[in-house]
């Protein structure tokens, strides 16, 4: 992780009156697996055509692999791959023509367009079938012929929107698979998505993105930390001596932030690390009988539910419930 | 603001791309059919209709594409059918690639817009221009086999001048045909529009036209008791006519199909024989291309404007589908 290859200062986007994108600033690092996530409408793929210089940015820059997209667009796109969400293929042509074709429009001369093709299809495990005719293809195959496209472009910077959706779960653990194996080839990633548990696998940092704004951003725990007010849920399940107080001693653990007594012998402690330990030995100092012990790791899933709840309902409530 | 690398990279591959996909095509062969066809009857009535008068007549090769008289010739069935296959050619080019949702995914290659939309309208020219180049030939070499009189030099050239016109006439039509296929995203929106501009501007405007020219230049009575047009109302309807591709190119191929100075009434044919001008005369080559040149100019000039307009409007769009 060094320097920023995508920068965003300001970067807007207004369809007349509508601000689409409003005043963006972020900086994606290079080798970086960024997630940019946000419901529908909220200007996730207008902010990935501004980058690739596919629509006009309305005020603020953009600067992509150190170039300007709007000035040098080519150069941008020489090295940047985008799959779009509905990624659509030349149905009458097969899996290898129509890479061939996008293949000569990124210049490549024969020898090494044959030789990335191969290899590329290969990897996607589309090898058997480069020679049907697209119009065949399941939404899967597609949607790996999509990133093979990418991977014969030797991209630096991808640019996956969305690019789970409509996947059935087997294929799109195998997708994100083979996005994490770009991942580890040192390609930086930028990816858009709903599917929050899946890209959690993924992404180094990420962004949570409505009405145009973002507005938080940071690694899934630093998310947890500022959206749930702690990242780690450890449950406790304990039969309790009564008068012992267990809910207090629970609480004065250091790191514990709250503790809810969810029934008579379950309590739920929310915490800014890993408190099992400590509740083990506060179960025992109480003379309870500990009968089951977890934690949940933070999941994007609930940041993003618990985040997009409170912009909605009222701050107060969520903090309670949490 | 300068971009920086060339508009037209890319340029080579969109168009073989494209021209490999007319040519595996059912639709082009199904529209070069049709054109073969629509010319066949009115190409086979020519050869008839040659073959009973002399073989003196020394213009026959140009009397096979435009026999004169009332005959359907085969240069009208062309004023007819290149729209279609042009328009058939065209109607998809852009919202096509829309609908496939392939649009953004090659425009995100480092080609500029222009490449792609260049590429396809070249595309379509040349096959056009190929389907007419056989007709031609098939029209000329039959011609000569059914007749057989070998064409002059000076036949030679006006046909192949009537070719060259003909490919224009396409050209605009494709223009229009892409223009349509950018402004609506709907194929079968865009095809509609495209043949409903076809049929007004072939069927519709040249009925209507002296009609408005009647009414912007009301002729004077003294033409009217003579029965002949007046000079200033035949002017409006002339230029209104140009308005109208198919008029265009009616007139254009007629200039250089027919070298012997149209009729134009007994009492105009009389003054001009006064005038010391034979009525009935071959018109040399060179006059005949300044008659047909402004139309056939008028023809590339509205292919360029349309592809213009065409270009500035796919700048602006969104790729997104
Ligand atoms: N051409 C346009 N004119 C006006 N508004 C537009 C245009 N294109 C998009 N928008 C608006 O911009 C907003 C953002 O659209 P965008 O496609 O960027 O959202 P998104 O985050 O990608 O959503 P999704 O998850 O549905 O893909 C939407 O509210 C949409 O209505
Ligand atoms: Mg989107």
């Amino acid at each position: 992780m060094s320097e920023p290859v995508i920068t965003a200062r300001g970067l807007t986007k207004r369809y007349g009156e509508a601000v689409v994108v409003d005043a963006l600033d972020f900086d994606i690092l290079k080798g970086e697996t960024f997630g940019l996530l946000g419901p529908n409408g909220a200007g996730k793929t207008t902010t990935i055509l501004m980058m690739l210089g596919l629509t006009e940015v309305s005020a603020g820059t953009v600067v992509v692999a150190g170039r300007d997209p709007v000035r040098q667009p080519l150069e941008v796109k020489r090295r940047v791959g985008y799959l779009p969400d509905l990624v659509g293929f030349y149905d009458h042509m097969t899996a290898a023509e129509n890479l061939t074709y996008t293949a000569r429009l990124m210049g490549l001369g024969r020898d090494v367009r044959e030789a990335r093709i191969a290899d590329a299809l290969a990897r996607v495990r589309l090898t058997d079938v480069a020679h049907k005719r697209v119009a065949t293809f399941s939404r899967g195959m597609r949607q790996r012929l999509g990133l093979a496209e990418l991977i014969v472009k030797r991209a630096e910077i991808a640019i996956l929107d969305e690019p789970t959706s409509g996947l059935d779960p087997q294929s799109t653990h195998e997708f994100l698979d083979m996005i994490g194996e770009l991942k580890r080839e040192g390609v930086t990633i930028l990816i858009t998505s709903h599917l929050l548990d899946q890209v959690q696998r993924l992404c180094d940092r990420v962004a949570l993105f409505r009405g145009g704004k973002i507005l938080v951003m940071g690694t899934v725990p630093e998310l947890a930390r500022r959206v749930l007010g702690a990242g780690f849920v450890v449950d406790v399940e304990a039969a309790a001596v009564p008068g012992k107080e267990l809910a207090a001693r629970l609480g004065a653990i250091p790191g514990v932030l709250n503790v809810q007594q969810t029934s008579e012998a379950t309590y739920r402690l929310t915490a800014d690390h890993d408190v099992r330990a400590e509740a083990a030995r506060a179960v025992v100092a109480a003379d309870g009988a500990l009968t089951r012990l977890s934690v949940d790791n933070p999941s994007l899933d609930a940041i993003y539910t618990r985040f997009f709840e409170r912009r909605t309902g009222t701050e107060g409530e969520i903090r309670d419930a949490a | 603001m300068r971009r920086e690398g060339s508009p037209w990279q890319g340029l080579g591959t969109v168009l073989l791309k494209e021209l490999a996909d007319h040519f595996d095509s059912p639709r082009m062969l199904l529209l070069a059919l049709l054109m073969v066809l629509a010319a066949a009857v009115p190409f086979y009535s020519a050869v008839d209709q040659l073959r009973t008068t002399t073989s003196e007549d020394p213009f026959l090769l140009l009397k096979l594409f435009n026999p004169g008289g009332q005959t359907l010739s085969v240069v009208a069935i062309l004023g007819f059918v290149i729209p279609v296959m042009a328009i058939g050619l065209g109607f998809d080019a852009v919202n096509g690639e829309h609908n496939r949702r392939t649009l953004s995914r090659i425009l995100a290659q480092p080609i500029y817009r222009d490449a792609l939309l260049a590429g396809k309208f070249l595309a379509g020219i040349i096959i056009l221009a190929v389907n007419l180049m056989c007709l031609w030939l098939l029209v000329a070499g039959f011609g000569v086999f059914f007749l057989g009189v070998p064409p002059s030099g000076d036949e030679f050239a006006r046909a192949l001048v009537f070719y060259f016109i003909a490919v224009a006439y396409a050209g605009a039509w494709l223009g229009m045909a892409m223009l349509f296929s950018v402004l609506f995203r709907s194929p079968a929106t865009a095809a509609l529009l495209a043949l409903g501009v076809w049929l007004f501007m072939t069927l519709l405007w040249p009925m209507i036209s002296p009609f408005i020219a009647a009414l912007v230049s009301p002729p004077d009575v003294r033409y009217t008791l003579l029965g002949i047009l007046d000079p200033q109302t035949a002017a409006w309807q002339q230029g209104l006519s140009r308005i109208s591709p198919y008029l265009l190119f009616e007139e254009a191929t007629r200039t250089i199909l027919t070298p012997t100075t149209p009729s134009l009434g007994p009492v105009l044919d009389q003054i001009r024989a006064l005038r010391g001008e034979v009525v009935g005369a071959a018109l040399p080559l060179r006059e005949s291309l300044a008659i047909a040149w402004p139309g056939a100019v008028s023809l590339i000039a509205g292919a360029i404007v349309l592809f213009v307009a065409t270009y500035v409007v796919f700048q602006r769009q969104e790729v997104r589908a």
